[in-house]
């Protein structure tokens, strides 16, 4: 047990010089989470959350299961609705505005804010229309847009050479990994803001989790990514800032570089080193 | 021993599998009493010529086809008012269909085995098919045209055959000039009255309308007046021949040629002959028209009516269903009174059919049809025009009775649609009704295809709500046809299964109704089959589509 927490200590350390690479920038937010509680009926997840994410950054959320970390993240595209019995206090604001405002219409909010699921979840249609759905509902139906876009989006997901021959077949007879790359083209086609990801390797196994995390790397320079994770290697190779949770509560949240070699609270340490979780 | 065998759990398997066995062997047995039943009834079978000595010590030539036989034994014979000769100990009965019944009064008879002296083939009994009185048995004689005999002895039957197909196709045109050009005239001569009668309702019947009125008029009945006389001419020449044929008892008999659907000599006819004539028989059967009291004949306004209602049905309960179920699953607070709504439909499907009738009688009919008509057909009045039973109150009465079903299958279909993939969809900014619409409803599709199979099995083989809402022994018009609107919903139709009962048991003519029940049945299981293979195929297509639930 000790052995393989010390192992992954080393990994973590020996991923995090990329991350560092963007210290000196100037911090633009671009999400601020201000006093956030949220209860699933008298239960509740988060305690009190301040933050603030940067634009075109990768944000990392770890901790423990349970620890309320998706929640947090389904909080930002207001994902948490669907849940009956959810109350949530406090502000959460999108470049300054409150989505929790009475006024916002959710599904556009959604549309700046994309998602990509734990499991890949594409629909049963085929590729090009998996790609070309959030298009439709916006009321794009030009054959000669959709095919520019539906292009771009595999491009930009490193979708596009395994799938343009296939582009009519059903998406369901793609792979794993190529399903979770097709519905990241499928968020980024109608252009986000905000890409959210919920755990998006977790699914997959090793070479499709490379991919992924290579893709993320990419999508940083137009998006502002903010990814759920377990693993904590993970974490550290693709994030610039983390946050580490613990019982809905945010223990800790910093530069990756600096959370993982040198944590300000016992209780991160103890987690990044292994001691629990 | 016992024990351990208990124990291995293969007296389990055993009786799951009898179990199982005793379902096949049921059903089996029970298609194949219908088909053999129904489907014997159209083979030619030979014809008979019987030299009988009967009780009194009287002799009698009978002709006709073997039906039936029962041995019965000598304590219930004598009970029956029966002979029993040489001391036997059973009585054997052959009951024979005679035919002749203008001659006869009845098609049928018993005779007893003890009785018959001789029994032959002679190849020269003919069997004439006729429009009335049933068949006829004997032996062909001659031919008349206009009263002058224009073939005799063995000639006659050439002659014969190609005047009945001469006869046939006149016939044909007679129908066609009755039924179509002349029911359209009639049709249209009805809706020019009714418009007439609503034009004087609303004041506006002037002198203008009036002329424009009669000029219509009047260009019908001269179009009336052209089909009339051609009319003449074809039934003139139609009448002209006769067969002179003689019964058993050998008087001789005129049969005019234009009674004479079919003319067959069984006994001289080879296997291969007779299988096509037997395939005619069935295709005849299927795609005619009801004869005498339905007894004979074809059920082709049975298949089309019963096809069209369940067809509206479905049209009818889909939409109605699955939006009552998406209201259920996918907007309505789940607590108390949803689960109270979900009992309450499950109980609807447990109403006995005949209560939905007797709803859809009072509701439909009385109530709805009636304001319809007051609302939008007061120059039909008093004739009532949707407040009487039709084709649209039954779909409606049926499409209630399955709407159960179909509600229990989409909501079933919609609960099982994965959660990450509505999920999907609004991340992607669509709303809650464009994700049922693009996605949801989509991927239930196979489901309440399913709910429709159901629906569609349970609706094509009620009857009883049917005998209240719509359905009727003859109908004169099919609720489809070629006069404007096409569609008649307002029409009565008829029905196979219906029909079973009709010819079964209300028809006056038991004997020779009894194959037409078997063959009505078949023939309505195999249009329930027929219906729910459609279905099936729709819905494994749909599955094929939208695999996504297997993974």
């Amino acid at each position: 047990m000790t052995t393989e927490a010390i192992k992954t200590h080393a990994i973590d350390i020996s991923a995090l010089n990329r991350g560092s690479k963007t210290t000196n920038d100037k911090f633009d937010p671009c999400i601020t989470v201000q006093n956030l509680n949220l209860f699933y009926g008298s239960k509740q997840a988060l305690h009190g959350v301040n933050m603030e994410m940067p634009r075109k950054k990768v944000t990392a959320y770890i901790g423990p299961s349970g620890c309320g970390k998706s929640t947090l993240l389904r909080c930002i595209n207001r994902m948490n609705d669907l849940v009956d019995g959810v109350t949530i206090q406090g502000k959460l604001l999108l470049d300054g505005e409150d989505i929790y405002d009475k006024n916002v219409n959710v599904a556009a909010l959604r549309r700046r804010v994309g998602m990509v699921f734990q499991k890949p979840n594409p629909f049963p249609k085929s590729i090009y229309e998996n790609v070309a759905y959030g298009l439709r509902i916006q009321g794009i139906n030009d054959r000669r847009v959709l095919d520019e876009i539906v292009e771009k989006s595999l491009r930009g997901a490193a979708l596009w050479d395994e799938a343009k021959d296939r582009l009519n077949d059903n998406a369901l007879g793609l792979s794993g990994g190529q399903q979770q790359r097709l519905v990241i083209a499928r968020a980024i086609a109608i252009e986000p803001e905000v890409i959210l990801l919920d755990e998006p390797a977790s699914a997959l196994d090793p070479i499709s989790t490379l991919k992924i995390e290579e893709l993320i790397d990419e999508l940083k320079e137009k998006y502002t990514i903010v990814i759920v994770t377990h693993n904590m290697q993970q974490a550290a190779r693709v994030s610039d800032f983390t946050a580490f949770m613990y019982m809905g509560e945010l223990i800790e949240f910093g530069e990756t570089s600096e959370l993982f070699t040198n944590p300000a609270k016992k209780q991160t340490e103890d987690y990044i080193t292994g001691r629990y979780g | 021993m016992i024990k351990a065998w208990f124990k291995s759990g293969l007296p389990w398997i055993w009786m799951t599998a009898g179990a199982v066995s005793i379902n096949l062997l049921l059903v089996l047995g029970l298609v194949m009493l219908i088909a053999v039943r129904g489907l014997g009834h159209f083979w030619p079978a030979d014809v008979v010529e019987y030299h009988y000595k009967d009780r009194q010590g009287q002799s009698s030539i009978i002709i006709g086809e073997e039906v039936d036989e029962s041995l019965l034994h000598k304590t219930q014979a004598i009970s029956a008012g029966l002979e029993v000769l040489n001391g036997a100990d059973y009585l054997q009965q052959y009951l024979i269909k005679t035919g002749n019944r203008d001659i006869l009064g009845t098609d049928f008879r018993w005779i007893q085995d003890q009785y018959i002296q001789d029994k032959s083939t002679p190849k020269d009994l003919i069997a004439v098919e006729r429009r009335e009185w049933g068949n006829f048995y004997g032996r062909l004689l001659a031919v008349k045209q206009n009263g002058q005999v224009i073939a005799e002895g063995a000639k006659a039957w050439p002659v014969a055959q190609e005047l009945i197909e001469k006869n046939l196709q006149l016939f044909d045109e007679i129908d066609h000039l009755q039924k179509k050009e002349m029911g359209s005239i009639n049709y249209n001569l009805e809706r020019l009255r009714l418009k007439q009668r609503a034009l004087e309702l609303k004041n506006e019947w002037n002198d203008s309308n009036k002329q424009e009125f009669a000029k219509r008029k009047l260009a019908y009945e001269a179009e009336y007046k052209v089909i009339q006389e051609e009319l003449l001419k074809l039934s003139v020449a139609n009448k002209c021949c006769s067969l002179v044929v003689s019964e058993a008892g050998g008087r001789e008999i005129s049969i005019p040629l234009n009674r004479v659907i079919k003319l067959t000599r069984p006994n001289s006819m080879s296997a291969l002959d007779k299988s096509i004539e037997y395939i005619k028989n069935v295709i005849a059967f299927i795609s005619d028209d009801p004869r005498e009291a339905n007894t004979e004949g074809g059920i082709f306004p049975a298949i089309f009516g019963t096809v069209l209602m369940v067809m509206l049905m479905a049209v009818l309960v889909t939409p109605l269903g699955v939006i009552a179920a998406v209201y259920l699953r996918e907007y309505a607070k789940q607590g108390f009174i949803t689960r109270l709504i979900r009992i309450a439909v499950n109980n609807l499907a447990g109403v006995p059919s005949i209560v939905y009738g007797v709803f859809g009688l009072g509701f439909f009919v009385y109530i709805l049809g009636g304001s319809i008509d007051s609302l939008f057909f007061p120059e039909a009045a008093p004739a009532p025009v949707f407040g009487t039973p039709g084709l649209l109150w039954a779909s409606l009465t049926l499409a209630l009775l399955t709407l159960p079903v179909v509600i229990v299958a989409t909501e079933e279909g919609l609960s099982r649609i994965p959660k990450s993939i509505r999920e999907g969809s609004l991340a992607l900014g669509a709303t809650k009704a464009e994700t049922l619409w693009r996605t949801v409803l989509p991927m239930a599709s196979p489901a309440i295809m399913t709910g429709l199979i159901l629906a569609v099995a349970r609706a094509a083989g009620e009857v009883a709500p049917l005998m209240l809402v719509g359905v009727v022994k003859l109908a004169p018009t099919l609720p489809l046809d070629g006069n404007f609107p096409y569609l008649h919903l307002d029409r009565k139709f008829m029905h196979l299964g219906f029909h079973i009962y009709d010819v079964g048991f209300q028809s006056p003519n038991v004997e020779a109704a009894r194959p037409l029940v078997y063959a009505t049945s078949l023939l309505l299981v195999v249009v329930i089959i027929g219906l729910n293979m459609f279905a099936i195929t729709i819905r494994n297509n749909l599955r094929e589509k939208y695999r996504a639930l297997e993974n």
